[in-house]
C-alpha cells in the first residue's frame, strides 16, 4: 500500500494534443479516489501515466514515495482492470487470475492459495476453469477485478470497470466495489464519468476537464460548493440549471428571479440553482415562473423540464471551458419535485428558490463567488 | 468487452461448421463458369495421378489413354529402387521443416515489431522490407548465388535453408494480424509483469493461431515445391531435392513419363495433405488479416 503523488504532470501527445496540463494531485494512502470529468479531460491519460502505459511530457508520477517515470510497469507494483477487461482470450479464469502472480516466479502453492481466496471473496470459485468467451459481463468484470486483487499491489487502477455493464448489475458491482475496498484499503484510482459512482464510491473526487484539475473533494463537498462553472454543471444529474443575471449592490436579478445576496460584487453573474432547490409551494420565496415543457414520474420523483424568462448559461462541461451565454427568448430549467405534486405539460409554475442555496458565479472567470 | 476484443474471442471458437445438417447443393449461374474452369485445373492432376499407374507405352499414346488396361504399382516400386528417392525426400522435408520453424520464428519478431515496439525509423524500414516483395527472385538469384558461395555452403542443404530463414511476406502478414490484436491485453500482460518477448509468445501469439497456419503452409507449400534456387546451388545427387530429382527422370533423349509421374504424385501427397488439414485455418487467417483493427 502507498500513496500515490502527481507532482505537475503533463502529457502532450506526439501532433500537439495536451493531455494533462500540470496535474498535481495527492492521493493518500489507502483512499479511494474518483477522477471524474467528461471524455477527452484527460482522466485516462492520468490513470495510464500511473500505470506506466504513459510517459509523462512532464512532471514526476511518484508512488510510495518513489519516483516512477521511468520505472517500467511491471516494477511499479499497480494493478489496473481495463474498461474492456482485456481478460487473456486463451486461458482460463484460474489461469488469467494466475498469470500476474507466474509472472513474478511466485511458488506455485502460493499461487494456488490467493486465486483460491480471490475467486471465493468474489465468487468466482465455479468458474475457474472456463474460458472468457464463456462468461457473461458481469462475471468477466469480476474476473478483471479478481486479477488485479490477487496481486495485492500497492494501489489499484481502475478506468471506467462498470461503464461496459448494464444498470442492475452496475449498481451491484459499485456496491461490491465499494466492499472489496473497505475490506483491503489499498489505495484506488477509478476513472469515470458516471456521476452516480463519483459521487457514492470516493473518499474524494477530483473533477477535471481539458487536461486539468478542476476541483478536489469529498463528493457532498463539491456538489454543494462547486468552484466554477464547469465543475457546477457537470456534477449533479439532471444539471444545475444556469442562469445569466446581473449583481447591482447585492441584489442579483434573473429573468423574473431576483435575490438578495449582500457582499456580491456587481456585474454579470450566472445563477445556479440544483432542481431540487425549487419549492412549487412559494411562500414568500423569490419565485420564478415556469412554464412546464416535459413532466418525467420516475416513481420516487418527478423531473419536470419547461422554460423561464431570461437566458441560460453553457458551462461548455462536454467542450470547452469558456462559459457562453445562451441567448434565446427563454432559458431551459429542470425542476425535481416529490411525486406528490401534481403538474402537467402547458402548466405555469411559480417556484420558490432559498437565496441560500443559489451558487452565484462571475460570468467572465467562472470561478464562484457566492 | 470492446469490439475487437470480441472479435478475437470469435477467432478463438471454432467456426460454425457452414450449412451444417441442412447442407445442400445450390445451384447458382456462377457453376457453368467455376465448373469448367475447375476442370481445366483438375485434369493435369487427374491425368498425373492415372499417368503414374500406366505402361511408358501407354503413356506416349496420342489421344491420352485414361483409362490403362491394368494398373502398374512397379512404376512406384521401380522409382524408389532406380532413384534415391527416399533420400530426396528427407532432404525436401529437412530444408522445409527448418526454413517453416524458422519463418514462424523470425517472421513473429519482426512482425511483432513492427506492429508494437515503437523505434526510429520502423515505418522507413517497414517500407523497405514491403519493397522486397515488389523484387522478382531471378533479380536477386546472383547476388545471392555469390552470398551463399561466400559462406561455402554450395551443394549443401544449408544452401536452401540460410537464405529463406525469413521473409517479407510473413513480416507484413504477422504485423497486419498483430496490429488487429487489442492492445489492452498487452498492457495487462504488462501491468502483469510480462516482458516484451513474454507477451509475444504467452500472449500474442497463442492469439495467432490462424494466421500462423497460414503462414506456415505458405511457407511450407513455397519451399517444398521450389526449383529454381535448387537447381542453381545443388549439384550431388544425395543433396538433391525432389523438385530436383524429378528432373533426372527427363532425359536429353528419352522421358521415362510414367516413372517421373509416380515420383510426382509421392512428392504432392505431404503438401495435398498439409493443404487438407490446414485449409480452414488457412482461409480463416487469409479473411481475417484482410480485416482492419
Amino acid at each position: 500500500m502507498a500513496e500515490v503523488v502527481f507532482d505537475a504532470v503533463s502529457k502532450v501527445f506526439p501532433g500537439g494534443t495536451v493531455a494533462l496540463s500540470e496535474l498535481s494531485l495527492e492521493v493518500a494512502d489507502g483512499e479511494f479516489m474518483i477522477l471524474v470529468g467528461p471524455s477527452g479531460c484527460g482522466k485516462t491519460t492520468a490513470l495510464r501515466c500511473v500505470a506506466g502505459l504513459e510517459r509523462p511530457t512532464s512532471g514526476r508520477i511518484l508512488i510510495g514515495g518513489r519516483v516512477v517515470n521511468d520505472v517500467s510497469p511491471r516494477d511499479r507494483d499497480i494493478a489496473m482492470v481495463f474498461q474492456n477487461y482485456a481478460l487473456y482470450p486463451h486461458m482460463n479464469v484460474y489461469k488469467n487470475l494466475a498469470f500476474g502472480l507466474k509472472q513474478r516466479k511466485m511458488p506455485r502453492a502460493e499461487i494456488d492459495r490467493r486465486v483460491r481466496e480471490v475467486s471465493r471473496m468474489l465468487g468466482l470459485e465455479e468458474l475457474l476453469k472456463r474460458r472468457p468467451a464463456q462468461l457473461s459481463g458481469g462475471q468477466r468484470q469480476r474476473v478483471a477485478m479478481g486479477r488485479a486483487l490477487v496481486r495485492e499491489p500497492k494501489a489499484f487502477l481502475l478506468d471506467e470497470p462498470l461503464s461496459n455493464l448494464d444498470a442492475k448489475l452496475r449498481v451491484q458491482m459499485r456496491a461490491e466495489l465499494k466492499r472489496v475496498h473497505a475490506r483491503l484499503g489499498v489505495t484506488t484510482i477509478y476513472v469515470t464519468h458516471d456521476q452516480v459512482e463519483a459521487m457514492t464510491l470516493g473518499d474524494r473526487i477530483a473533477v477535471m476537464s481539458a487536461g486539468k484539475l478542476q476541483q478536489l473533494g469529498p463528493p457532498q463537498e463539491v456538489y454543494d460548493r462547486p468552484v466554477n462553472l464547469f465543475v457546477a454543471g457537470f456534477i449533479g444529474s439532471p444539471p444545475m440549471n444556469l442562469l445569466r443575471g446581473r449583481a447591482v449592490s447585492g441584489r442579483i436579478s434573473a429573468g423574473d428571479l431576483v435575490l438578495e445576496r449582500p457582499g456580491v460584487p456587481d456585474g454579470e453573474v450566472a445563477v445556479g440553482i440544483r432542481p431540487e432547490t425549487f419549492t412549487p409551494a412559494a411562500d414568500g420565496l423569490p419565485c420564478l415562473e415556469l412554464l412546464i415543457d416535459v413532466v418525467e414520474p420516475l416513481g420516487d420523483e418527478i423531473i419536470v423540464h419547461g422554460t423561464t424568462q431570461g437566458s441560460s448559461v453553457e458551462t461548455g462541461a462536454e467542450e470547452e471551458e469558456i462559459p457562453s451565454v445562451l441567448e434565446g427568448a427563454r432559458a431551459p430549467i429542470t425542476a425535481r419535485f416529490d411525486p406528490g405534486v401534481r403538474v402537467r405539460p402547458g402548466d405555469r409554475l411559480r417556484l420558490g428558490v432559498r437565496p441560500e442555496r443559489v451558487h452565484l458565479f462571475d460570468l467572465g472567470s467562472g470561478s464562484r463567488i457566492g | 468487452m470492446t469490439e475487437t476484443a470480441l472479435r478475437t474471442e470469435r477467432i478463438l471458437e471454432p467456426l460454425p461448421d457452414e450449412g451444417g445438417r441442412e447442407r445442400r447443393f445450390l445451384f447458382s449461374p456462377w457453376h457453368l463458369v467455376l465448373l469448367p474452369l475447375a476442370a481445366v485445373m483438375l485434369l493435369p492432376l487427374a491425368w498425373t495421378v492415372i499417368a503414374s499407374f500406366e505402361t511408358f507405352a501407354e503413356t506416349q499414346h496420342f489421344p491420352p489413354i485414361l483409362r490403362p488396361a491394368t494398373l502398374r504399382w512397379q512404376n512406384y516400386q521401380e522409382v524408389l529402387q532406380l532413384s534415391p528417392f527416399p533420400r530426396w525426400f528427407l532432404n525436401t522435408l529437412i530444408v522445409t521443416v527448418l526454413v517453416v520453424i524458422a519463418n514462424l520464428l523470425t517472421c513473429s519478431l519482426a512482425g511483432y515489431a513492427f506492429a508494437r515496439l515503437r523505434f526510429f525509423g520502423r515505418d522507413a524500414v517497414f517500407l523497405l522490407v514491403l519493397a522486397t516483395l515488389m523484387i522478382p527472385f531471378q533479380v536477386i538469384m546472383i547476388p545471392t548465388f555469390l552470398i551463399v558461395r561466400k559462406l561455402g555452403l554450395i551443394d549443401t542443404l544449408w544452401a536452401l535453408v540460410v537464405p529463406n530463414l525469413t521473409g517479407a511476406f510473413g513480416v507484413f502478414l504477422l504485423r497486419q494480424f498483430f496490429k488487429t490484436l487489442p492492445i489492452e491485453l498487452e498492457e495487462a500482460a504488462r501491468i502483469d509483469g510480462a516482458s516484451r518477448l513474454g507477451i509475444l509468445f504467452k500472449i500474442v501469439l497463442p492469439l495467432s493461431g490462424p494466421v500462423l497456419a497460414t503462414l506456415a503452409v505458405v511457407t511450407f507449400m513455397w519451399t517444398w515445391n521450389d526449383f529454381l534456387w535448387p537447381l542453381v546451388t545443388i549439384y550431388s545427387e544425395r543433396n538433391m531435392t525432389l523438385q530436383l530429382g524429378l528432373l533426372t527422370f527427363q532425359g536429353a533423349h528419352k522421358t521415362n513419363t510414367n516413372l517421373l509421374m509416380a515420383a510426382n504424385v509421392m512428392s504432392m501427397l505431404p503438401v495435398l495433405g498439409l493443404f487438407f488439414l490446414a485449409q480452414r485455418y488457412f482461409i480463416r487467417g487469409i479473411a481475417t488479416t484482410g480485416l482492419k483493427g
